[in-house]
C-alpha cells in the first residue's frame, strides 16, 4: 500500500497524528469497555472492534461535516472515528439518561442523527438501504454530501446489498460502501458462506466502480476514501471499498473465538492496524516517543473520566418512560 | 430443559424421516446459539444439517419451496425479528399456497425462532411478534412454555401439512421440566390446563405461563383460586377449553408479553365476550406490554412488558370488580 496521500505528497503530521489518535481511541474504548462490562456493568450485545480500528479510523477522517454515516452492529469504532462524545457513549452503554440515546438504545444502536451519523443497527444489512436513503436525501436537497455506510462480509448476502447498492448506482448517488470484510459471521467463515471471498466483486458486477484495500493500514484506508469521496462529490458515485481485516477476538464479549485458527490470528495480529497508524505517525513525521506517550495518556483519561461522567449519571424513570409509551 | 427437550423433538423426527433437514445460523458445526442443534450434524451429517448465510428472506423462502417439494424443512431463525426480512415468503407464498391452488398444494414448513425480552437486547432482539403472524390465515402459530411442550409441540409440527411459526422464548431455554421419552406428540389445538382453579381463569402463553403460576402462587395465599390455562397453540385456538373454563370461573385475565395494541390477548377477549358474555362476572382483563418498542434499560425493559405483579393486581379486579365500582362512587 502507498504511503502517499491520494494528491502524491507525503502525509502531514496533523493527517497520521489524527489517525494514530483515533485508531488508539477505538482500542481504548473497547479494552476497557470489555472490563466494564466483565465488571457487570454493562450488558447485552457487545460487538469489539479490535483488530479493524484501521476501517472506520481512515474512512472518517476522509470525510467532512455534513457527510453522513450508517453503521453496523460492531459499531463502536465507527461513531468514535466519526468523532462521538466518549461521554455520551459510554454513558449509553451504561444505561444512562446522558447516553446518546438516553439508556433507551445501548450499544447495537447507539446513533447521532444531527450530526449525519445513522446509526449502529442491530438488523444485519440495514445500513446499507438506510445510507443510500440518506445520499438520495442528499441528491434530491442538491446538496454536496457523501454518505458511507459501512457494512460486513456476512450482510454481503444480504437480499438488501444488492437491492440498495443497485438503486445507488442507476441513480449515481454520492454513496461509499466500506465493506469490512473480517472474514466472519460469528463463527460461520466466508469460505462457507460465499463462493466469491473478494467482495468487492459485487459491485463490479453490477457496473459499481470498486476497490479492495488493506483494513488493518487506516492510511491506505484514508487515501482510498478521500478519492472515493472525491468522485462521490462530483457525481461519480457510488463507490465499494471491500477492506480485509480480521477480528481480535470472537463476536462478542463472550464468544472466545475459539474457531478461529491461531495461525491467522498471529498473522493479522502482526499486522496491527493500531500499532500501524503508531509506526506511520513515528517514521513518518518525526514525532518523539513522549509526544506518543502523551497522546496515549490523555485519551485514557478521557475514558476514564467517560466512567466517572457516566457512574455519576442518572437513568430514566419509569414514569417519564410510560409518558414516552403513552405518546408512542 | 427446554432447549434439550426441542432438540429431542428435532433428533427422533431426523431419525423417523429422512426428508426431515435443518437448516440456519451457526446451526451446525457450532450448534446454534442456544445450542438445540448440538450434535445433529455429527449425527445427520452435512447434507440434512446446514449452515447458512445471513440471509433470512432467501432462507424462508427455500425452506418454503422446498416443502412444497415434499421435504421437511426446519429452517431457524435465530431472532423472530430477523424473520421480518422473510415476511413475503410467509405471507404471500408459504399461506396461500394451500389455498391458491385449490387445496392441493400443502406447505409442511417449520420455523423455528425466538422472542420476548431478555436482560437487555434491546429493541430489535426482544420482539414478540406472534400477532403478525396470527394475522395471516394460513400460518400456524405454537407457543410453547414449558418442556414438554416444546417436545410434543414440534414433534407434531413435522408430521402435519401446513406451515408453522414455531415461536419460542429466549428466556425458556434453560427452564426445566418433566419430558416424556419417545413418542410424545402434542396434537395442535389443544389447550393444557397449567392449574385448575375455580376463581379466575388466567390465559397465557410461552414466558408468561411461569409468571402466570407465580401469580397464581401470590393469589392462592389470598385465597383466590386461580387457573391457568395455556392454549399452546394460538393457531389453530382451543376454543372449547377456554370457554369451559369461563363458565366454570366467570373472570378472566388474559396475559401476553407482546405489545397491547391489536395483540391476540385482544382477539381472545373478543371471542369470550361474543360467545361466553352471560358467563362472566367482571371484565376481561388484558395485561400485555406497553405499546412501544422494548427499551435497552433493564428497569426500562421491565416496565415494559407484563410483570407477576401486573398479572396479580389483574385477577384481584376481576374479583373486586364491583366493591371497585362502588369504592369509586
Ligand atoms: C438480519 C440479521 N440476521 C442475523 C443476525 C444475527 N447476527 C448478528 S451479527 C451476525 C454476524 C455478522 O457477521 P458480519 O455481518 O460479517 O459482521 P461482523 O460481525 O463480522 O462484523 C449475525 C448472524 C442479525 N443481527 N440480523
Ligand atoms: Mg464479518
Amino acid at each position: 500500500m502507498s504511503a502517499q496521500s491520494s494528491n502524491g505528497n507525503a502525509p502531514s503530521r496533523e493527517l497520521l497524528e489524527k489517525l494514530f489518535r483515533t485508531a488508539y481511541k477505538i482500542r481504548v474504548f473497547e479494552t476497557e469497555g470489555i472490563k466494564l462490562y466483565r465488571q457487570g456493568l454493562i450488558r447485552g450485545y457487545f460487538h469489539p472492534y479490535l483488530g479493524q480500528e484501521g476501517i472506520a479510523t481512515g474512512v472518517c477522517a476522509a470525510l467532512k461535516d455534513g457527510d453522513y454515516i450508517a453503521s453496523t452492529h460492531r459499531g463502536h469504532g465507527h461513531c468514535i472515528a466519526w468523532g462521538a462524545s466518549i461521554n455520551k457513549m459510554v454513558a449509553e452503554l451504561l444505561q444512562k439518561d446522558t447516553g446518546y440515546c438516553r439508556g433507551y438504545g445501548g450499544s447495537m444502536h447507539i446513533a447521532d442523527i444531527k450530526a449525519g451519523n445513522l446509526g449502529a443497527n442491530g438488523i444485519v444489512g440495514a445500513g446499507t438501504p438506510l445510507g443510500v436513503g440518506a445520499a438520495l436525501a442528499s441528491q434530491i436537497k442538491g446538496t454536496d454530501a457523501v454518505t458511507v455506510t459501512f457494512t460486513t462480509d456476512g450482510a454481503s448476502n444480504n437480499g438488501t446489498f444488492m437491492e440498495s447498492l443497485n438503486l445507488a448506482a442507476i441513480w449515481n448517488l454520492a454513496f461509499v460502501l466500506v465493506v469490512e470484510n473480517n472474514q466472519y459471521a460469528v463463527s460461520t467463515k466466508i469460505e462457507e458462506s460465499t463462493r466469491e471471498v473478494d467482495l468487492y466483486k459485487r459491485g463490479l458486477a453490477i457496473g459499481v466502480e470498486s476497490y479492495q484495500v488493506d483494513g488493518n493500514d487506516s492510511l491506505a484506508v484514508y487515501n482510498m476514501t478521500k478519492d472515493a469521496v472525491e468522485k462521490c462529490r462530483r457525481g461519480e458515485g457510488p463507490i465499494l471499498i471491500e477492506a480485509k481485516t480480521y477480528r481480535h477476538m470472537g463476536h462478542h464479549v463472550n464468544d472466545p473465538g475459539k474457531y478461529m485458527p491461531a495461525d491467522r490470528l498471529a498473522y493479522y495480529k502482526e499486522r496491527d492496524p493500531v500499532d500501524r497508524a503508531r509506526a506511520a505517525l513515528t517514521e513518518m513525521s518525526g514525532i518523539d516517543q513522549s509526544e506518543i506517550d502523551a497522546i496515549e495518556n490523555e485519551i485514557r483519561l478521557e475514558f476514564e473520566a467517560a466512567v466517572e461522567f457516566s457512574k455519576a449519571s442518572g437513568e430514566v424513570t419509569i414514569a417519564e418512560f410510560r409518558e414516552f409509551a403513552a405518546a408512542y | 430443559m427446554y432447549r434439550d427437550a426441542l432438540r429431542e423433538a428435532i433428533d427422533e423426527e431426523m431419525e423417523r424421516d429422512s426428508s426431515v433437514f435443518i437448516i440456519g445460523e451457526g446451526i451446525a458445526e457450532r450448534g446454534g446459539s442456544y445450542k438445540v442443534t448440538e450434535g445433529l450434524l455429527d449425527k445427520y451429517g452435512a447434507n440434512r444439517v446446514r449452515d447458512t448465510p445471513i440471509a433470512e428472506a432467501g432462507m424462508i423462502g427455500v425452506g418454503v419451496g422446498a416443502a412444497i417439494a415434499g421435504a421437511r424443512p426446519i429452517v431457524e431463525i435465530l431472532y423472530v425479528d430477523f424473520a421480518m426480512l422473510g415476511m413475503d415468503m410467509l405471507v404471500n407464498q408459504a399461506a396461500k399456497f394451500r389455498l391458491m391452488t385449490g387445496g392441493d398444494g400443502r406447505v409442511p414448513f417449520v420455523m423455528r425462532t425466538q422472542g420476548g425480552t431478555g436482560g437487555g437486547v434491546a429493541a430489535q432482539h426482544s420482539q414478540s411478534l406472534e400477532a403478525l403472524f396470527y394475522h395471516i390465515p394460513g400460518l400456524q402459530v405454537v407457543m410453547p412454555s414449558v418442556p414438554a411442550d416444546a417436545k410434543g409441540l414440534l414433534k407434531y409440527a413435522l408430521r402435519q401439512q401446513d406451515p408453522v411459526m414455531f415461536l419460542e422464548h429466549k428466556h425458556l431455554y434453560m427452564t426445566k421440566g418433566m419430558v416424556p421419552d419417545g413418542e410424545h406428540v402434542i396434537e395442535f389445538g389443544k389447550g393444557d390446563i397449567k392449574r385448575p382453579g375455580k376463581d379466575v381463569t388466567i390465559i397465557a402463553w410461552s414466558n408468561m405461563i411461569p409468571r402466570a403460576l407465580e401469580a397464581a402462587a401470590k393469589l392462592a395465599e389470598e385465597g383466590i383460586d386461580a387457573e391457568v390455562l395455556d392454549p399452546r397453540t394460538l393457531v389453530p385456538l382451543d376454543k372449547a377449553m377456554i370457554l369451559t373454563s369461563v363458565a366454570k370461573t366467570n373472570r378472566v385475565v388474559i396475559a401476553q408479553e407482546a405489545v397491547r395494541r391489536g395483540g391476540v390477548a385482544s382477539d381472545i377477549a373478543s371471542i369470550i365476550q361474543a360467545e361466553a358474555f352471560y358467563d362472566l362476572d367482571a371484565p376481561i382483563e388484558i395485561v400485555a406490554g406497553l405499546n412501544i418498542p422494548v427499551p435497552f434499560n433493564l428497569e426500562l425493559e421491565k416496565a415494559s412488558v407484563p410483570q407477576v405483579d401486573d398479572i396479580v393486581v389483574a385477577a384481584r379486579r376481576t374479583l373486586h370488580a364491583k366493591s371497585f365500582a362502588l369504592a369509586a362512587e
